[in-house]
């Protein structure tokens, strides 16, 4: 039990908290960092590599693009249906094999981002298809080249989608890494796990909640504003309100 | 200047196949307004599309200003539709960026330094009505000036040939007006070749020189504008000449007489009733300007038949008049 009287116990209940909060901070920003690079481009390719899309012909003869399609699709939904939990058990060699143990704060990004991957190319690909199709036309007759009708087109045009993306697979992140903490990984669930469930303090529980709270809300904010900022689509530019999009822990689905 | 042989294009396979161009040949001299008209579905996208080969033609040729289009892939082929630029009837803008970002995308992609784009896409909106506009995004624009951005966009790598995909069938008529003055002038102070499709006459009418009839998927007819019009039977004319049917209880003999150029402002009619003594009844009539000048089609019913009626003909004929027999008498 904890002594709620002690005269350590607000700083030591300060303490715990910035550490698991930096800790959450750090997961979920390394992993959101390497989502985006790797979601990005996945995403980009399950769209291109369509039949008769823009990369039907980048890689050669169709059944190339086709067979990429194909098997980036497969890895996305296989990504996408596995439980978290059982994820991450079954990501242990891997995450050894990179970090060099399967536990504590750094080991957890392995499988936080290997979850998220699939679920941020899924909402690439959604946004991306969203481009007027007349754009791919009109961009190939001003004779841009793939990259720049990527970079200048399905980007711009898709940021606003992409930016709320990007909101939705933080807040997702964030709610895996509290899973994290349940093995050992650190960050605010483990604060939870260890103070709340394992020592009964209410204090700790209703920190964590207010922190985690908190973090989702700023990201939710920020982003939401962003994307209103860089859409132009009409003068009163209007998105799809993140609140709508909900999350089940079991297996990061949003819709 | 566009040379269009022989484009065949075949869309599906077997029972369900539908062939969007049908053997068409095509030929628009430097720095002419061409215009294909016909319905919707008859292939005119897909014709358009083959000149800067969006559309790949199953066979047949297009050849721009010497350069064989259909023999280019790749690189080659992307530099090439850098001197066609091309306007859509939905004006295709990037809605996140603004008019004068959707014109520097023209010139990125035509590989523009940085440093000159900014310049010259400010050029070009001038060039369209729509200086001190660069800052502003397609949102906040109307229909008609959202398409001089488009037209902006499609002139800002100083191309030699403008393609036009109904440009204009999304706006109302006084701004198609004004977007075709300006394609008109723009023909004429660039020396650009325009070739243009839409569904609509007026447009045939008010700026092009030459037009194609286009009916599933092959051209039925082609010609300079002024010939088109003094052609006996021609379909495009009488499109040209909006006059409604004759009833069937008109008299026996039912003619157009179709004026043009010079024929244009004769008295035809007190003159046939005097030298004839005939009772003419004027069933419709319209004057156009066509291609710069004025001509006119009037459908009048003579209470003659026969001979006599052929008299009346050959004398309209001698006064250099285009006679054509709608009903009774033979051609």
């Amino acid at each position: 039990m904890i002594d709620y009287d002690s005269p350590d116990f607000w700083s030591d209940l300060f303490e715990v908290l910035l550490k698991g909060t930096l800790e959450t901070l750090y997961m979920t920003g390394i992993a959101t960092v390497i989502t985006i690079l790797v979601g990005l481009p996945l995403g980009i390719l399950l769209v291109g590599t369509e039949k008769g899309a823009f990369l039907e012909r980048s890689f050669g003869p169709v059944w190339v693009a086709r067979t990429i399609n194909r098997v980036v699709g497969f890895v996305v939904n296989v990504g996408r249906s596995v439980p978290f939990i059982i994820l991450m058990i079954a990501l242990i060699p891997l995450t050894r094999l990179i970090v060099g143990t399967f536990v504590g704060t750094t080991a957890a990004i392995v499988p936080l981002t290997i979850i998220a991957i699939p679920f941020f190319a899924r909402m690439v690909e959604i946004a991306v298809n969203d481009v007027a199709p007349g754009l791919y036309e009109t961009a190939d007759s001003l004779g841009a080249t793939k990259g720049l009708l990527i970079r200048r087109v399905l980007l711009t045009e898709g940021l606003p989608a992409i930016l709320l993306g990007v909101s939705t697979t933080i807040t997702s992140i964030i709610n895996f890494s509290a899973m994290v903490g349940v093995v050992g990984g650190g960050g605010l669930g483990n604060v939870a796990v260890t103070y709340g469930f394992q020592r009964y303090s209410w204090i700790h529980i209703v920190f964590v909640v207010v922190i985690l709270f908190a973090i989702v809300q700023i990201v939710q904010i920020v982003l939401t504003r962003i994307a209103t900022r860089v859409s132009h689509r009409s003068s009163t530019a209007v998105l799809p309100k993140d609140a709508e999009l909900t999350i089940n822990p079991a297996q990061g689905v949003a819709t | 200047m566009i040379e269009l042989r022989n484009l065949r294009k075949t869309y599906g396979h077997g029972p369900r196949a539908v062939r969007a161009l049908d053997d068409v040949s095509i030929s628009v001299p430097a720095g002419e307004i061409f215009g294909v008209v016909g319905r919707s579905g008859a292939g005119k996208s897909t014709l358009l599309r083959t000149v800067n080969v969006l559309e790949r033609p199953d066979s047949g040729t297009v050849t721009l200003d010497g350069t064989l289009m259909t023999g280019l892939e790749g690189g080659a082929l992307r530099q090439a539709r850098r001197s066609v630029g091309m306007v859509f009837q939905h004006f295709n803008l990037l809605a996140n960026r603004s008019i004068q970002q959707n014109v520097e995308f023209a010139l990125e992609a035509a590989r523009v330094p940085r440093g000159k784009r900014a310049s010259q896409a400010a050029e070009m909106l001038d060039l369209v009505g729509l200086k001190d506009r660069g800052g502003a995004y397609p949102a906040q624009l109307s229909g008609g000036q959202k398409q001089r951005v488009g037209i902006a966009r499609a002139l800002a790598a100083k191309p030699r040939v403008l393609l036009s995909d109904e440009a204009t069938s999304a706006l109302d008529p006084e701004t198609t007006e004004s977007i075709l003055d300006l394609i008109r002038s723009i023909n004429r102070e660039l020396k650009l070749t325009v070739l243009l499709i839409t569904h609509e006459m007026d447009v045939v009418k008010r700026i092009c020189d030459s037009a194609a009839l286009m009916e599933n998927g092959a051209i039925v007819e082609q010609g300079e504008l002024v010939e088109v019009i003094r052609t006996p039977g021609s379909k495009l004319a009488a499109q040209l000449f909006p006059l409604a049917a004759p009833a069937d209880d008109e008299g026996p003999t039912v003619i157009d007489i179709t004026f043009a150029g010079g024929t244009a402002d004769r008295p035809v009619i007190a003159r046939l009733a005097r030298e004839h003594e005939l009772d003419v009844s004027i069933l419709g009539a319209t004057v156009e300007r066509i291609a710069g000048t004025q001509a006119g089609r009037t459908r009048l019913a003579l209470p003659v038949a026969g001979e006599a009626a052929a008299a009346v003909v050959a004398d309209l004929r001698r006064q250099g008049l285009i006679v054509e027999y709608l009903k009774g008498g033979a051609a």
